[in-house]
């Protein structure tokens, strides 16, 4: 059993990633990576959602009639990000007011209602609640590793720590404008798939279409 | 779920029955979606008004921080309430264009004063899109060492996209050279139209005047500067073509007859002291 909750732990972080192996919650993995600190506020509170409104869901999940449960799964995760954005603006505002919009859209974040949807609504609390705590670690892995690189060669520093000192400070790096725009968390997430592919080739998937080979005769 | 024993039967509870129900049955999914929204909107409200003391005084905080910042007077980790003393608030008419003592600078609300009937007005041409007009505004006056006026903070506010922008614009003492424009609450699109915030964006104000010699208001926030050249004309935000429009009329509006133009004038003949 300790095994079994181990692996529902540990097993979204690499080998079942939210973001590179089932491709879900980009979005906000573009808007929230120019800086380390927003990142990682931004996954404690993708962490928090997904585990609790896991679990809250799993402990219903035999009261939850199927013809109103995405409904159902809606609210309570609604609820939860509520809450999530009184408690940000309460007591860290600076960062609530840099993610704005974005705590507001964790309810739209696939990844929240997909382990409710798939996981929660069949399995046990707390292999539902392990479970969501996985699914936002293995978001929140990625959304640092993405945060690190954006952070760090767009604007010099890592959690606002000045690492390389940048040209228009007096230094001598000149900073890459472009990892603070959205598109290149495209390319750094899609990097990390291929990282992630090479490592563990047991992630690719087949090929839908295979181009026909004509044999020579 | 629970134990189903017969004997049981006769003693269970309105909500133990409720529970046992087929869960597909119309009772129980009414059941459910009721006591879900009763107990979700109990979390959020018990949450939101516990928490609205700290938040209200983080708002505060920031309003002044965004004050501080457009004066160009804002070091971070500085003491926030104390550097904010260096300012001197004011509530002005902006009808007269006089400072009033009818309200205590430091307690007005603006916000809930354009709602008040009796001290604000409807407006009927509103291209700053903020339907009632308060008639009185707290300012903010900045003075150098000699004890003359050095800068005036004037708030202003106007629709954008998605949002009403809520600003402050800072004046030099001539009442018009523009210091800086700072928005310290919007809702605009992040990316675009919340680029209003980018250091970058709001450096291009310094040194921009709202009238020519004329004293024609030519202040304009676009993509092509006017006739009037480039010292009237702050580039519009590239992608955002809706908030930089909110922004140039709100500007414009709050800058006009209908705003502060008859202060600015009273400041320029030098009769605010």
């Amino acid at each position: 059993m300790t095994q079994k909750r181990k692996e529902l732990l540990v097993d979204p972080l690499v080998d079942n990633n939210p973001i590179t192996l089932q491709v879900l919650g980009i979005c906000s993995a573009l808007a929230v990576t120019t800086s380390l600190q927003v990142a990682f506020v931004m996954s404690l509170a993708v962490i928090a959602v997904t585990g609790f409104s896991s679990m809250f869901i799993s402990m219903l999940r035999n009261h939850i009639p199927s013809s109103i449960r995405i409904i159902v799964q809606m609210v309570i995760i609604a609820s939860l990000v509520i809450l999530v954005d009184q408690i940000l603006k309460a007591y860290a505002f600076e960062i609530s007011k840099t993610l704005s919009v974005f705590v507001g859209l964790i309810i739209t974040n696939c990844i929240v209602m997909g382990r409710a949807e798939a996981f929660a609504m069949k399995n046990p609390p707390i292999a539902s609640f392990i479970d969501g705590i996985g699914n936002g670690l293995g978001y929140g892995l990625i959304l640092m590793l993405v945060g690190v690189v954006r952070e760090l060669f767009g604007s010099g520093s890592l959690f606002g720590v000045t690492i390389l000192e940048t040209v228009s400070n007096g230094g001598w790096y000149v900073p890459n404008g472009m990892l603070l725009l959205p598109p290149s968390a495209f390319f750094i997430i899609g990097l990390l798939i291929w990282v992630f592919r090479s490592w563990k080739p047991q992630q690719v998937e087949e090929r839908e279409f295979k181009i026909q080979t004509v044999e020579a005769h | 779920m629970a134990d189903e024993s017969p004997d049981k039967e006769g003693r269970k509870g309105p909500l133990r029955r409720f529970l046992d129900l087929p869960t597909d049955s119309i009772p129980k999914t009414l059941f459910v979606a009721v006591a879900l929204c009763l107990c979700a909107s109990m979390v959020v409200s018990v949450a939101a008004v516990a928490l609205r003391p700290i938040q209200e005084e983080n708002r505060l905080r920031d309003k002044r921080i965004n004050i501080l910042q457009v004066a160009g007077l804002y070091e971070p980790g500085e003491n926030v309430a104390e550097a904010f003393n260096a300012f001197e608030p004011h509530v002005l008419d902006i009808r007269t264009g006089t400072f009033t003592d009818a309200f205590d600078p430091l307690t007005f609300d603006d916000k809930a004063a354009s709602d008040d009937p009796e001290i604000s007005r409807a407006l009927g041409d509103d291209p700053a899109g903020i339907g009632r007009q308060s008639n009185f505004k707290t300012i903010y006056l900045l003075r150098s060492e000699d004890g003359a006026i050095d800068k005036v903070i004037l708030p202003v506010h106007g629709y954008g996209l998605w949002s009403t922008l809520y600003g402050f614009i800072a004046l030099e003492a001539n009442g018009n050279d523009i210091f800086g424009l700072q928005f310290y609450d919007h809702a605009e699109t992040p990316g675009l139209g919340a680029e209003v915030d980018n250091p970058r964006w709001k450096a291009l104000w310094s040194g921009k005047r709202l009238r020519d010699d004329g004293g024609d208001l030519q202040i304009t926030v676009d993509k092509n500067p006017s006739a009037a050249g480039i010292d009237y004309h702050i580039d519009g935000l590239a992608g955002a073509t809706l908030t930089s429009r909110g922004v140039d009329n709100l500007v414009k509006f709050w800058m006009g007859k209908e705003g502060y133009a008859t202060f600015l004038s009273n400041l320029q003949a030098g009769e605010i002291s």
